[in-house]
């Protein structure tokens, strides 16, 4: 009882100093049922969540007949692994992977680059107009996707970069608002002091970036990394305007065409669709604790 | 520009302009030219392949608000997936987060596992959710067999495509719940025991105390629902190809028709335009009814 101390909780936590008037045994008894009908409410809600990923690997190891029943078999018998290599023999698989990776780490490099100097100049610097630029950019963010689509498809293509990977890299030299935003918030709740104290010392700009705010900026920066490997590796759109070469593609639009000429062999697409999801997923558990408190600071700001 | 600002300030302005200038290249490059091109591409036609365009004037925009069927029933469609999605969303994930936030034990676990799905990458969740929706063997009419009914063919039935993607949709609210949860903690324990003194039960304290004080983070996280909203696409284009009889033909989805497949990107142009321009209105529409429904501490006129 003493660990409620959160909302619904609190003020049941608050019971306990109204219990003298309520009677202790209904009051306690309230409590139990409150608790067992929320733990069965976020179990059951915690079973549908799971189940699709029990169903995708399930379906990806099973052979066709077992596919095709009803009611569902939930452990294949046998086991069919073949599924996987079949498969992924199907599309140049090795080479979307590299292609993928390729994409995914130096769109990462550019964007903790470019995105952690616009973050120091929008949090750390004053100067005339800062206000103004960061609000703009606070408007883009607003900004659909499709708006500047077709008049960038148009640049790449008279640059020649359609068919490659550049139009999914470059762009992310150049800041990315989203965690430009994030960034700026870490940086801003340093300690100023630190800045003056360096500048006293005779340190300038690129000094207080490099010796005060990377170092205690690591966990913000994490984030970041990890936010934009994730965002070009499940990137579709981007890839499906851009690349048009089965040798070129990106994972996630290479099992797109596959799944969409393989017809019914769903142990084929589902394996395929588990390749593609592992990994994140993998990353994930790896890293749970980054991604919550980094999708917390960014979705809070009204 | 000198005689306005002092020697110190002028220093300032050139250092932080130095660090913003990736962001500020960016945006005079990716977003404001494309905009503005995108308008003037929207007045003309393609007349002939390699030619230069033709201008037209505003007739682009005549024969899409005018003649055009698909664009209507695309602006249906995708409206009719923001109305009635983004609140049940919404809905949905703050019941979900009002549960975490009683402190059972193992809620860090159904956490994890609400947030897992948000992470895995679209293309795979449309894959697998075609396959979930399968109406002969798929998961979801296995269990309605199970309650003893005949499952429909969701994505098969043009009255239930759009409801079978937001019911696929709540997969992925995991995100949305996780910033709820960050906002509920937020909230100060003293109104809830002043409520609880005042006689407040279960529910009202939830309507009047958590509510209220949630609502920023509720309102933001509903605009930027709304302008995800917008954009749906890649669920359509992978899952349903816009069918059957144009149920699930969104708007981004007959844009990019029209810009990549038809290769009418004037034309496109023209949609993008419009669509910037619902955003926009969309959004200002949410701000101006939000002051009835959003609460800012410290904000007197409430």
């Amino acid at each position: 009882m003493s660990r409620l101390d959160h909302s619904l909780s609190p003020a049941q936590t608050n019971q306990k100093e109204l219990r003298g008037s309520l009677g202790t045994a209904s009051w306690a008894r309230q409590q139990q049922i409150g608790r067992a009908i929320g733990h069965v409410l976020l179990s059951v809600a915690g079973i549908l969540f799971i189940l699709p990923f029990f169903w995708l690997v399930s379906t990806s190891l099973k052979e066709l007949d077992q596919i095709f029943t009803m009611p569902p078999i939930w452990i294949p018998n046998p086991i069919r692994w073949q599924n996987y290599p079949e498969a992924l023999s199907y599309f140049p698989f090795l080479r979307q992977l590299r292609n993928t990776l390729i994409i995914a780490l130096s769109s990462t490099g550019l964007t903790l680059i470019s995105s952690t100097l616009v973050a120091f100049s929008f949090s750390r610097l004053r100067w005339v107009g800062r206000d103004l630029c960061f609000f703009l950019m606070l408007a883009t963010m607003m900004l659909p996707y499709q708006v500047t689509m077709i008049p960038l498809f148009i640049i790449y293509r008279s640059l020649n970069w359609v068919n490659s990977f550049l139009p999914l890299i470059i762009p992310h030299a150049f800041g990315v608002p989203f965690f430009i935003f994030l960034l700026r918030q870490f940086f801003l709740s340093i300690p100023k002091d630190l800045d003056d104290a360096a500048t006293i010392d005779g340190c300038l700009e690129v000094g207080i970036l490099r010796h005060i705010i990377l170092p205690l900026a690591k966990p913000a920066l994490t984030t970041v990394a990890l936010f934009q490997f994730l965002g070009s590796w499940n990137d579709f759109l981007g890839p499906l305007i851009y690349l048009n070469d089965p040798d070129k593609y990106t994972l996630p639009l290479g099992i797109q065409v596959f799944a969409s000429t393989s017809g019914v062999q769903w142990g084929w697409m589902m394996a395929a669709t588990t390749v593609l999801t592992v990994p994140v997923v993998v990353l994930f558990f790896f890293t749970q604790r980054t991604f919550i408190q980094g999708i917390s600071v960014t979705g809070m700001k009204g | 520009m000198k005689i306005l600002l002092p020697r110190r300030e002028w220093r300032r302005l050139r250092v932080g302009l130095l660090f913003a200038s990736p962001w500020i290249v960016g945006f005079l490059g990716f977003t404001l030219y494309p905009i503005i091109a995108s308008f003037y591409y929207s007045l003309h036609v393609y007349t002939t392949f390699g030619q230069p365009m033709q201008w037209v004037g505003f007739s682009n925009y005549r024969e899409l608000l005018g003649q055009d069927k698909l664009f209507w029933v695309s602006l249906y469609n995708t409206a009719y997936m923001v109305i009635l999605g983004v609140p049940f969303h919404i809905a949905l994930a703050i019941l979900l987060a009002l549960l975490l936030n009683v402190k059972l034990r193992g809620v860090a676990i159904y956490r994890t596992i609400y947030y897992l799905p948000t992470i895995v990458p679209v293309v795979a969740t449309s894959v697998l959710w075609l396959w979930i929706f399968n109406p002969e063997y798929g998961l979801i009419n296995a269990g309605l067999s199970l309650l003893g009914l005949r499952g429909p063919g969701w994505l098969a039935d043009p009255g239930l495509a759009k409801l079978a993607l937001i019911l696929m949709g709540s997969w992925t609210i995991g995100g949305t719940v996780v910033i709820f949860l960050a906002g509920l903690q937020d909230i100060p324990q003293q109104l809830y025991e002043a409520a609880m003194i005042d006689g407040a039960g279960l529910l009202q304290r939830v309507f009047y105390v958590t509510l209220p004080m949630l609502s920023p983070v509720i309102f933001f996280n509903f605009i930027i629902a709304v302008i995800g909203g917008f954009q749906t696409f890649t669920e359509a284009f992978i899952m349903t190809q816009g069918g059957p009889l144009d149920a699930t033909l969104f708007y981004a989805l007959y844009l990019y028709r029209n810009a990549f497949e038809f290769f009418k990107m004037p034309y496109a142009s023209a949609m993008a335009w419009v669509l910037f321009l619902v955003v926009v209105t969309a959004t200002i529409f949410v701000f101006r009814t939000s002051a009835r429904f959003v609460y800012y501490e410290g904000d007197g006129s409430k």
